[in-house]
């Protein structure tokens, strides 16, 4: 999954919202929603109706039914997640376990909680910088070259993540990057699939004519992509960080090959050490993982219904093309 | 940036360059009408450069790497003692790949992993596909509250999605074994037998909201005459369904299944957090990536890890071509 749900990436936005679009940032309202909103000739009638409806409510609740469990198991006591049913709430001590689980080890959650935040921002500014950049040279300038890194970046979707961790661990131990937080941020700020993304969004977004415009007012390249080149895609530069965050959020093989020392690790691959320690340790670690899954869950739901127009148009409109 | 860029920039910045036709800016741009300005190409030079980064970066992190693995996968490496002391690299030609490919513990794990993409995917996509249907069946605002719902397990990190459903399986603290008894079945969730569906069930529940996305857009895509036409020639909402609905959706079943295969043949973390659990079921190469990751670093044996990685990676490559044509055959 954690593979999986990086990859897909590859194909979650092959065509931005607005891409066509010089002004993005204001058409982007009508581009995340569809053109027939209020229309339902898609719609059944009758009994079907309710058939599709008792069907929904099922589906619902497979997919709501493990989360309710995590935040009712995460409010109870250590003995009551034993003994009462996991469904419903017993006596309530969610307070006692976040207490214990941000003090338990000295506190070292917070710390895991903290690095993951450190990872993601500064991997996903600069995957953000690095592929608008290279997108948008893609996309406006003619130059020797231009096919062939086109053609480089197509070929490398191509690559299984799973290839590249092994011999990135022997490129790291030469470089001295591993095990520090260089081997989480560097790797990933150089994500074909954003400059992929980013290109296509350039072509629509930003109009030649307005580069040639502040050209004539004297601008030079350097100047106009980043005073107009990077206003003008600020929707892409907000879906690229947005991927990347979550996805490096979310990341687990990478940290569990290139970290060794438990005071760098994000915080799945902690919540994994504590998983794999609670089979056979004296002191039973179930609650603490989850309620630390329930913490670190909660900013990804956050962050993914808020910014759902960035994420979400990129999926559909990706998939009509 | 240099004197010469400067002057050689000039004429296209100043007043007189611009006052000629402004059509004429629109012909200059195409390199094929007529040799471009120097100054043209120095101007693309300069754009050009803004890709350098990506570029080296690329270099030295993929493209590095790449060419390292296939450096490795071609020598052994014999050590002194432990772990990393006196090495000694010496050329071997395929003999990594001879043996990766006679390694039966290697291919039982491809050939597990292989059964269980072949039962999971489909599965899965049938379930997304009847779950974008049933969405796209139902009035626009009911659709879009259950959306975010369905939508839920996506947004949950993976790891956490396997964590939950470890629990939600384990006989102490789990309820589905409580559940399961209320009709008299006594379900280990963790048995040889059942590990594979356990694993199943839960990428089932992490994957379908974002593949019934997918389905789903396309099926706002559909030009809605098509239905009306139907409705009035007297399809029933099953058939059209299944006759107009579902052979619009082939694009986005071919791109969810391919990307779905390609992440199962390389699943990792998930068998990893069981065998935390349930190390006699879930042996420490269970699958083809456990394999590789036991070998790089546990056992150390970072060639034949490299080796058996690019034997997996043309094993994902092959499986994802014959989808690809086998797909397309259908279509055409």
């Amino acid at each position: 999954m954690t593979q999986a749900s990086l990859r897909p990436n590859a194909v979650r936005g092959t065509d931005l919202p607005g891409s066509g679009a010089p002004k993005p940032a204001r058409s982007r309202r009508k581009w995340s929603r569809n053109p027939n909103v209020e229309r339902s000739a898609n719609e059944a009638e009758g009994v079907s109706r309710w058939v599709m409806l008792g069907i929904l409510a099922f589906l619902a609740i497979y997919s709501a039914g493990p989360l309710w469990w995590l935040i009712v198991a995460s409010t109870k006591s250590k003995e009551q997640l034993y003994t009462t049913n996991g469904m419903w709430f017993g006596q309530f001590s969610l307070w006692d376990n976040l207490a214990n689980l941000f003090t338990y080890q000295e506190g070292i959650f917070a710390r895991w909680l903290w690095n993951t935040v450190v990872y993601s921002t500064l991997g996903s500014v600069g995957l953000t910088l690095v592929a608008l950049a290279a997108g948008y040279a893609i996309a406006k300038y003619q130059y020797l070259g231009r096919g062939f890194t086109m053609g480089l970046i197509i070929a490398s979707f191509l690559i299984p993540g799973t290839l590249m961790i092994v011999p990135s661990f022997v490129l790291f131990t030469q470089m001295g990057i591993y095990d520090t937080i260089w081997a989480m941020i560097l790797p990933g700020m150089f994500g074909s699939f954003s400059v992929y993304l980013a290109k296509v969004y350039a072509e629509g977004a930003v109009p030649s004519e307005l580069m040639e415009a502040a050209r004539i007012d004297g601008a030079g390249e350097y100047r106009i992509f980043f005073s107009l080149g990077l206003r003008l895609m600020t929707t892409a530069g907000a879906t690229i960080f947005l991927l990347h965050f979550v996805g490096s959020w979310n990341t687990f093989m990478w940290p569990l090959v290139f970290l060794k020392g438990a005071d760098k690790w994000p915080v799945m691959l902690g919540l994994y050490s504590w998983l794999e320690r609670g089979t056979d340790s004296q002191y039973d670690l179930t609650g603490l993982v989850i309620t630390g899954s329930l913490i670190s869950t909660i900013p990804m739901v956050i962050l993914m219904i808020a910014m759902q127009r960035y994420w979400r148009s990129g999926v559909t409109m990706g998939s009509v093309k | 940036m240099t004197a010469m860029t400067e002057t050689a920039a000039k004429p296209g910045r100043s007043p007189r360059g611009s006052k000629t036709p402004r059509g004429n800016s629109g012909a200059t741009d195409g390199p094929a009408l007529r040799p471009r300005a120097g100054w043209r190409v120095k101007q693309d030079l300069k754009g050009a450069s803004l890709s350098l980064p990506f570029l080296i970066g690329f270099g030295v992190f993929t493209l590095v790497p790449i060419a390292m693995a296939l450096k490795e996968s071609v020598f052994a490496t014999k050590t002194s003692g432990l772990g990393f002391g006196k090495a000694t690299s010496t050329f071997v030609g395929f003999e990594n790949f001879a043996e990766a490919l006679a390694d039966t513990s290697f291919w039982a794990g491809m050939l597990r992993v292989f059964i269980y993409a072949i039962v999971v995917v489909p599965l899965g996509q049938l379930l997304s596909l009847a779950m974008a249907l049933v969405l796209d069946g139902v009035r626009r605002r009911v659709a879009a509250r259950f959306r975010i719902v369905l939508l839920l397990p996506y947004m949950v990190p993976g790891l956490v999605a396997t964590m939950i459903w470890i629990y939600l399986y384990s006989p102490v603290v789990g309820p589905l074994g409580d559940f399961f008894q209320l009709f008299g079945l006594d379900v280990n969730f963790f048995s040889g037998n059942t590990v594979w569906s356990s694993i199943g069930n839960l990428a089932i529940w992490g994957g379908i909201g974002f593949n019934m996305l997918i389905m789903y857009g396309s099926l706002q895509s559909i030009p809605h005459e098509i239905f009306e036409a139907a409705r009035i020639d007297g399809a029933s909402e099953l058939r059209i369904a299944l006759d107009i609905k579902v052979p619009f959706l082939r694009g986005s079943l071919v791109l969810t299944s391919l990307l779905a295969i390609i992440g199962t043949l390389q699943i990792f973390s998930e068998p990893l957090l069981f065998r935390a659990v349930t190390p006699e079921t879930i042996t420490k190469d269970f699958t083809p990536a456990m394999m590789i990751f036991n070998q790089a670093f546990q056992v150390g044996n970072v060639n034949y890890a490299t080796a058996l990685s690019i034997v997996l990676g043309v094993v994902v490559g092959i499986v994802s071509a014959i989808i690809y044509r086998f797909t397309n055959r259908i279509e055409s």
